[in-house]
């Protein structure tokens, strides 16, 4: 069975003619990566968001189904939702500065996610915030633990992002254009982490990027998107070697091959 | 998040509060007089008599205990008011803020409401209708001066509900309530800090108005009190309202001093905290 399954996904904001999103039908398996492709504003970050029951009042959600491993996430209370974020799906953001409160030190701040999905006393929650930053490899974890996030490197904030979102022990990640902010380098470490975390845990991730490299090194299945509506969803090898969809090849064309004259 | 040590200001600000607020503590001490008992013959100029060194008012009352246990009183309204303003204002301000839509709404209109109002006149009636006493006092302060307080956190609070982790705190899975009280709270309170001082500066001049207006509690000296009772004898015995006006000078100065150098150092927008 798959982790998640969505079938015929719409999402219109009210005032708008075009639907933000237009009939989205996608699953990912467990241990499996798809990644939604697509220029911005094509509807891949609202994907992500109506998952989880994230978007504004004003956006309507429509789909056939929306489950997660086999329970329906539309028509869930509010309380059920917050038990399905962190606990069930977590989420990876771009910008890992903001992504942390700059007045709690990280280990409070991951302490905090950790006790939101389980009942455990503040010294544990602590000793789990510490084994979490280990798991996400920084280095000196420790000392990190007691220190504030503008003390930290762009890569070491999007590991604590990381292990913030495995604080309630998910089976599913959407990641959010995880790597977009981060200099090439680090984006290698950052891509290398949650493939190993993936295996480690058999985790189902969602890798919402616009970076066609990203995606080569990363999908196992993807989904090119644009104006809110699939174009074509393949096995990643297929769509490099023969893309169908003229879209798809011109976005492919966008990106030099390796070697080529700048 | 350096504390700028050599700043000025902020030194000078500090000490006249210090000697300020440790006058108040140790009045019994600093005084052998009750201030509101007759000690001696009324209108000694200060100087006049080397046991009373500021002199007495008109009913023979010892000026220099009414300065020190007025500083108690004027403190003490000062920052319950203070505090009190702060804290009313920061509660509207983040919910306002954080929540949006018809929340903000309402209780925009009712800021507005408040603001609208002239603040000294709402004030002069809260505590005419309910009677001069400290505790009216400062609510009657605390009631006309939170609409500013909270409109600042409400800004803070709609640009912290825009920012990731925000965001990320509800992707997992927090309450809206945890995320007020965890997320935006402490965030939005930074600026209202570097407000407080004004705040309690604000409060101390307006107890003084009211008192000098004659709305001051009968049963203890603030430093209000004492202009509002020299005001009759203003023209002969003018040190009477000097004395006690200089100390509410003072204090006021070194609470905008201290403001100013905590504004600096909190306030985001100076590029001071991180």
């Amino acid at each position: 069975m798959s982790v998640l399954s969505v079938e015929g996904l719409c999402v219109r904001y009210a005032g708008q003619q075009n639907p933000a999103v237009d009939d989205l039908s996608f699953s990912v398996e467990a241990g499996q990566t798809l990644a939604l492709v697509g220029e911005s504003g094509s509807g891949k970050s609202t994907t992500g968001f109506a998952i989880l029951g994230l978007l504004p009042a004003q956006a309507q959600v429509r789909a056939r189904q929306l489950a997660f491993a086999g329970q329906n996430l539309l028509g869930l209370s509010e309380n059920a939702l917050c038990a399905v974020r962190g606990g069930g799906i977590g989420m990876v953001f771009q910008d890992a500065l903001s992504a942390l409160n700059p007045l709690m030190t990280v280990g409070e701040q991951i302490a905090e996610a950790v006790r939101l999905h389980h009942p455990v006393s503040r010294a544990e929650a602590r000793a789990r915030a510490l084994a979490l930053l280990k798991r996400v490899r920084i280095a000196e974890a420790q000392r990190r633990l007691d220190e504030y996030p503008h003390r930290l490197s762009g890569g070491m904030r999007q590991r604590v992002v990381i292990a913030m979102a495995l604080a309630g022990e998910p089976r599913m990640l959407i990641a959010d254009e995880p790597t977009t902010a981060l200099d090439v380098t680090i984006q290698a470490q950052i891509l290398r982490l949650l493939a190993d975390l993936q295996a480690e845990a058999g985790l189902a991730l969602l890798l919402i990027t616009h970076d066609l490299g990203v995606v080569a090194e990363m999908a196992d299945r993807v989904l090119v998107m644009r104006h809110g509506r699939c174009l074509e969803q393949r096995d990643v090898l297929d769509l490099f070697n023969a893309p169908q969809h003229p879209y798809t090849r011109q976005l492919l064309a966008a990106c030099p091959p390796v070697g080529s004259p700048v | 998040m350096n504390l700028p040590w050599r700043s000025i200001p902020l030194w000078l600000g500090a000490l006249c509060l210090l000697a300020i607020g440790v006058a108040a503590l140790a009045a019994p001490v600093l005084v052998g007089s009750d201030p509101l008992a007759m000690v001696a013959r009324p209108y000694l100029w200060p100087g006049q008599n080397a046991a009373h060194w500021l002199g007495t008012d008109m009913l023979g009352r010892d000026l220099w205990s009414g300065l020190v246990y007025g500083a108690r009183v004027s403190l003490r309204i000062g920052l319950e008011a203070g505090v009190c303003t702060a804290l009313l204002g920061l509660a509207i301000g983040c919910l306002a803020g954080y929540f949006g839509g018809w929340v903000d709404n309402l209780l925009m209109r009712v800021t507005e409401l408040f603001q609208i109002m002239p603040s000294l006149i709402f004030t002069l009636v809260l505590v005419i209708i309910l009677g001069p006493r400290v505790d009216t006092l400062v609510l009657g302060i605390a009631a006309t001066a939170w609409p500013n307080v909270a409109r600042l956190a409400r800004g803070e609070a709609q640009r912290l509900a825009g920012m990731e982790f925000v965001q990320a705190a509800r992707v997992i899975g927090m309450s809206e309530a945890r995320i007020l009280w965890v997320h935006i709270l402490p965030n939005a309170l930074m600026p209202v800090l570097a407000m407080l001082a004004m705040l309690v500066g604000h409060a101390i001049l307006t107890e003084a108005a009211l008192a000098f207006l004659g709305l001051s509690d009968p049963n203890v000296v603030s430093w209000g009190s004492m202009i509002g009772a020299g005001r009759d004898v203003l023209r002969t015995a003018w040190y009477m309202t000097a004395l006690p006006g200089l100390a509410i000078f003072f204090t006021v100065a070194a609470l905008g001093l201290l403001g100013g150098a905590l504004n600096d150092w909190l306030n985001p927008r100076r590029g001071g905290l991180q």
